[in-house]
């Protein structure tokens, strides 16, 4: 039986409320999959679509961005405004031949140590089905 | 020391939202603050709340950042398990004797791993779930607690016992910070002055035997219910009942639960309860949409801010049952469900089932806590809480001792948070002569300029004990990273948190001549800055620091050794990659006008105006009338007797005599211009000035009702016409008959003017009261939706009963009906008879709330700060900032806020006025270091930044290069609060963040990509 794809995933989280939830998972001791690496940012408004463009140009498999819930970002309105501009680039994804599943957006309060477990879990099994990244295969 | 000389410190007593504000202002304002707390970790009951209203902020979320930066802030020590014995002393120098009970656990060096939890045998009731779980007897009080250090529990609760001393969590703790002999200590705190903000106590249900709390295991307390909802409570957030861990499908809130109950000498309203459970309700809808949920009430007190709103949000759109009633009982069945036995409005019984029932409990002052309070010379009311003055609502009786919070009142957080900035900002004035004296400067160390070195990269990766350790291979991420470039230096230590490590990184990176540091350890948000203040010690800039979290995100979370290790290596390559990039950030400070500008004359403005400047700032007050008091001018009378007219004349008087407060009458503005710290102000009159901080206090004015025939006829009236004519009267002048009716909500709390007044359910009561001081025997009908008699005001509803007015209950969808004759006829319908009765009105008195003052718009747009719906100034936060504006430097206070009475005014404005003060304590402020900058040359002038920008950081500036006009964005380093929000919306690619610049970023993202193809970098 061949092994099952493991799928390389990064997260854009913002540092009051989602870098958190993720600190909280780990305080509490949850468990999930391994696949996915952080990069932290103040807000989830600073998160560039070319962040994203650029994560799948370089073969990776699956970007999640994640923010405060409506209402809660530190800087009022951030998080609304990346979720529209991530919705607007799912559309744009299919045309790059990229599977609008494998940008993810999502709200994570800091007390959400188990949502941010559980959106990851959900995440990477999605990624699973939908195998490597078809940019990768151009890689060098 | 000579007797005058005042000591600049303050013991803060008790380490809930209210003290925690209490303690960061001072400390900013230059104060050495002791924080005070009897648990093991500050952060009080907002700690367990899950959610806030009317928000539905997730409460840790806000709460956490400011007990972070309590515990981080230089000025403030945090003591814990301490308790206030005794306080001795004058104002300006008080010895205050502190009991401190044993930890058993160093706060400085416990890592908080966790170790020592897993290994203890000892399980007891977890007292921060309320009991519904079990936690070990060495433990963290929660996932979040600052200290954020364990601590072990020797003595045990009512039925359980503490520690047992077997010793194997000193074996399994590799810091060896737990000591079982530590003993309790005894301390005296030297301070000026003390704020007393320990709360009060949840009300403990078991006493209302009616409901069963303690004998059904599925009716549980609101405070339960919170624990429930929460996400980090014990059942991390699924509603499940007790009795069974079923889900619920049917709940059922009970109100008024140990409050508004003579019977148990709890007669007060506690304020908060009505609003907390629609949120529970809401929430728990939220959680799981179809739970059917019935709240049964007595009545529904919304009376504070855009709570009318949201809970018309909770019946419309979440479908929550709203069940007018008095319960007489609640019994279980055998399944567990439980019956509720009550009757409606209309006196009927009725019987239901639900699955769950949570008691909103209401606060009360213990025994225990008012006796304590007592033994200091303080004296109480009649339910315990501390007295103070109407016109000095955070001072005590004893001068030099204020208090904020639920101490002072039952009320809900954004109260406790301007009484603590008030109490802060009093206390200031006090001792406004030794501010400075006793916090330590912060050191400044010379930087190596490494701006024409290659980059040279020193790495620390951290076992943390065994928690990375164990999970990740370490030894091979050190290898791994030595052989990237530019990497000069790669170890790893056991805690590189601790002391000995830190100073040995300051010996390392000079050595080396490193020139950045990564470390790859823990969250950034908690040790971040200890590092880099090791970096600034080493002749570093702070900012070339990075860190890679391997902890929360990795050996935590994830089970496969060797997996996670490549994680470890990976996150370790993306850090380097970014570390490479890493840029100085000089600090930089904005020059800070030490004065301020209050706009608006009345009871805030001038408040706020003798606040600032009894702490020693020059402050310009303007009003646009001629005279000061603004609607203080029209009220004749108060519960409390206060003598009104006379505090006006003294407050008029104090401030025509103070030096640093400059009046000007007859004034407006034109025109506002510049930021923080340097605001430029064009007055109508010409003048100009330039000022700090800015504090709006424009106040509101009575609605003028277009309905209910008011204007035609003499006999229909306001409630202030009503007040007036009242006040010129004596006994005597009203008959023995005459009838007033009142009529309560006048088009407030429906369409247009969605919103509770706040004041005019008092307003009535104190007219109805002062009709039946003038003849008992005249007759006074108040007809009102629901009576908002909130905290104390409940024993003024009750003395009007008692004295014979009555009270006739409609609602918004039958409106009472009133026709002009001889005599002014008002139809109602009448709950308890179910029929409609007629009264003869002498006088028909409209209660119609209040407006903001006309010019509040104008004043709204020169200053750039939002208004809410109903045209109220709408602060930077509900809860936490309730004076600040989103813009920095500018303040809000009294009635332009929201509807309020005279002596909430002056609390409120008080912190106002601190808030300004934290910002005028110094000459320059440090700017946020992460902020944007502008590639001029780059920038095509489209002004998208501008429009995104949620701070108005952003200006368009015109410039003639070599005769062509060239538009460019320019950011506001005084405005900007560095989000990024704008870079990432600049088509050009014209702006950058420092600190997480798009190059930084997109290096950390292909060093990603380059490992997971396995090629590297
Ligand atoms: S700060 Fe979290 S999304 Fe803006």
């Amino acid at each position: 039986m061949s092994e099952e794809y493991e799928p390389s995933v990064v997260a854009f989280l913002c540092n009051w409320c989602s870098y958190a939830g993720a600190d909280l998972a780990g305080t509490s001791r949850l468990k999930y999959p391994d696949n996915i690496r952080s990069i932290r940012v103040m807000c989830s408004g600073r998160v560039d679509p070319v962040f994203v463009l650029d994560a799948f140009k370089e073969g990776i498999d699956g970007v999640l961005v994640a923010g405060c819930h409506p209402g809660d970002c530190h800087y009022q309105s951030g998080n609304y405004k990346t979720n529209r501009k991530m919705l607007l680039l799912r559309r744009l994804l299919a045309d790059f031949n990229i599977d609008p599943d494998r940008l993810r957006f999502e709200y994570i309060s800091a007390s959400e140590g188990q949502k941010f477990a559980d959106v990851v879990t959900d995440f990477v099994s999605t990624l699973k089905k939908l195998g490597p990244n078809p940019v990768r295969e151009e890689c060098p | 020391m000579p007797v005058n000389e005042t000591i600049g410190a303050v013991a803060v007593v008790g380490g809930g939202i209210a003290g925690v504000q209490s303690a960061l202002d001072l400390a900013d304002m230059g104060f050495k603050v002791y924080l005070v707390e009897k648990s093991p970790a500050i952060g009080g009951v907002m700690a367990m709340l899950d959610k806030t209203f009317p928000t539905n902020d997730c409460s840790m979320c806000i709460l956490s950042p400011k007990l972070v930066d309590c515990s981080r802030h230089p000025n403030i020590e945090i003591l814990t398990l301490a308790q206030v014995t005794n306080i001795q002393g004058e104002p300006g120098n008080f010895k205050v004797d502190v009991h401190k009970k044993a930890r058993y656990v160093d706060t400085d060096s416990c890592t908080a791993c966790g170790d020592c939890t897993e290994v203890c045998p000892i399980e007891i009731p977890d007292v921060f779930e309320q009991g519904l779980v079990e936690r070990k007897a060495i433990y963290k009080y929660y996932p979040q607690a600052i200290p954020n250090a364990y601590v072990i529990d020797k003595e045990g609760g009512p039925g359980y016992k503490g520690c047992i001393d077997c010793g194997l969590c000193t074996k399994a703790c590799k810091v060896g910070c737990i000591d079982h002999s530590q003993e309790d200590v005894d301390m005296v705190l030297n301070v000026g002055a003390v704020i007393l903000a320990m709360g009060s106590d949840p009300f403990d249900p078991k006493i209302k035997k009616e409901f069963g709390y303690n004998k059904f295991p599925n009716v549980v307390t609101s405070l339960e219910f919170e624990r429930i909802l929460s996400a980090s409570g014990p059942y991390e957030g699924e509603i499940l009942r007790p009795g069974d861990k079923k889900h619920p499908d049917k709940i059922a809130w009970v109100q008024c639960v140990g409050s508004r109950d003579k019977n148990i000498d709890q007669e007060f309203c506690s304020s908060m309860c009505c609003m907390y459970t629609t949120k529970e309700a809401v929430i728990a809808k939220e959680h799981e949409g179809d739970i059917d949920a019935t709240i049964f009430y007595i009545d529904v007190r919304t009376f504070g801010k855009d709570f009318d709103r949201y809970v018309e949000r909770a019946k419309e759109e979440h479908g929550i049952k709203y069940e007018r009633s008095r319960i007489s009982e609640i019994y279980q069945k055998k399944c567990g469900d439980l019956v509720i036995r009550y009757e409606d409005i209309e006196g009927e019984l009725h019987e239901d089932t639900f699955d769950m029932v949570v008691l909103s409990i209401g606060l009360c002052m213990n025994k225990n806590r008012s006796a304590a309070l007592k033994e200091l010379g303080l004296d109480v009311n009649e339910y315990g809480f501390p007295l103070s003055n109407f016109s000095e609502p955070v001072a005590l009786v004893k001068p030099g001792i204020f208090m904020a919070g639920s101490i002072v009142e039952p009320q809900a957080i954004p109260e406790s948070v301007m009484q603590a900035s008030a109490a802060a900002g009093q206390a200031a004035a006090l001792l406004r002569d030794s501010k400075g004296t006793l916090v330590e400067p912060v050191p400044e160390y010379p930087e190596r300029d490494v701006s024409e070195e290659e980059p040279r990269i020193g790495v620390f990766v951290c076992n943390c004990g065994i928690n990375i350790g164990n999970y990740v291979d370490v030894k091979e991420v050190v290898e791994y990273v030595s052989t990237l470039e530019d990497v000069e230096y790669a170890t790893d230590n056991l805690y590189t948190c601790s002391e000995d490590t830190q100073k040995g990184l300051v010996d390392i990176i000079k050595k080396n001549r490193l020139n950045r540091v990564i470390v790859a350890a823990c969250t950034p948000r908690t040790h971040e800055p200890l590092f880099k203040k090791s970096l600034a010690q080493a002749g570093l800039n702070p900012h070339l620091f990075e860190m890679a979290n391997i902890r929360e995100h990795c050996s935590w979370v994830h089970t496969d050794k060797n997996r996670a290790t490549e994680k470890a290596k990976e996150l370790m390559s993306m850090t380097v990659a970014k570390s490479r990039l890493l840029e100085p950030i000089p600090k930089t400070t904005i020059d800070i006008e030490q004065s301020a500008l209050v706009i608006g004359g009345g009871t805030a403005g001038m408040t706020t105006a003798l606040s600032l400047a009894d702490q020693g700032y020059e402050t310009v007050l303007i009003e646009r009338e001629d005279k000061l008091g603004g609607k203080l001018n029209e009220i004749r009378y108060n519960f409390e007797d206060t003598d009104l007219q006379r505090m006006l004349s003294d407050m008029q008087e104090r401030i025509t005599e103070h030096d640093s407060i400059e009046l000007r009458l007859n004034t407006v503005i034109e025109e506002i211009s510049g930021h923080v710290g340097n605001y430029e102000v064009k007055l109508a009159d010409g003048d100009e000035l330039v000022t700090g901080a800015i504090i709006v206090a424009t106040g509101s004015s009575e609605h003028v009702p277009t309905s209910y025939e008011y204007g035609k006829d003499s006999r229909i009236l306001t409630q202030l016409e009503l007040e007036e004519m009242l006040s010129d009267l004596i006994p005597g002048d009203i008959q023995e008959g005459e009838t007033f009716v009142m009529l309560q909500c006048v088009e407030s709390r429906e369409d247009d003017r969605n919103y509770c007044s706040r004041i005019c359910c008092m307003g009535a009561l104190k007219n109805a009261l002062k009709i039946k001081e003038l003849n008992p025997r005249a007759e006074v009908y108040v007809l009102y939706r629901d009576m908002m008699t909130y905290g104390f005001f409940e024993k003024y509803y009750k003395e009007a009963r008692e004295k014979g007015v009555l009270f006739i209950q409609y609602d918004l969808e039958e409106k009472p009906d009133v026709k002009l004759g001889e005599q002014i006829s008002v139809t109602v319908r009448e709950p308890m008879l179910q029929e409609e009765i007629e009264l003869n009105a002498d006088h028909l008195v409209l209660s119609t709330g209040m407006d903001p003052v006309e010019g509040t718009f104008d004043v709204a747009k020169q200053l750039k700060v939002p208004l809410n719906q109903d045209g109220f100034f709408l602060e930077a936060h509900v809860k936490l900032r309730p004076v600040d504006f989103s813009t920095a430097g500018v303040f809000l206070a009294g009635s332009c806020h929201s509807p309020k009475f005279v002596n909430e005014c002056i609390y409120q404005a008080q912190a106002a006025a601190a808030r300004a003060s934290t910002l005028l304590a110094e000459p320059e402020l440090e700017a946020e270091p992460n902020i944007a900058v502008v590639d001029e040359d780059m920038c095509s002038g489209c002004k998208t930044c501008i429009s995104v920008c949620p701070y108005t950081a952003i200006d368009s500036v015109t410039e003639t290069i070599e005769g062509n006009e060239v538009t460019h964005a320019e950011v506001n380093e005084g405005l900007c609060q560095g989000c990024g929000t704008c870079v990432a919306a600049c088509p050009s690619g014209a702006i950058d963040q420092k600190g997480f610049k798009d190059n930084q970023i997109i290096a950390m993202i292909n060093a990603l990509g380059a490992c997971s193809r396995g090629v590297k970098e």
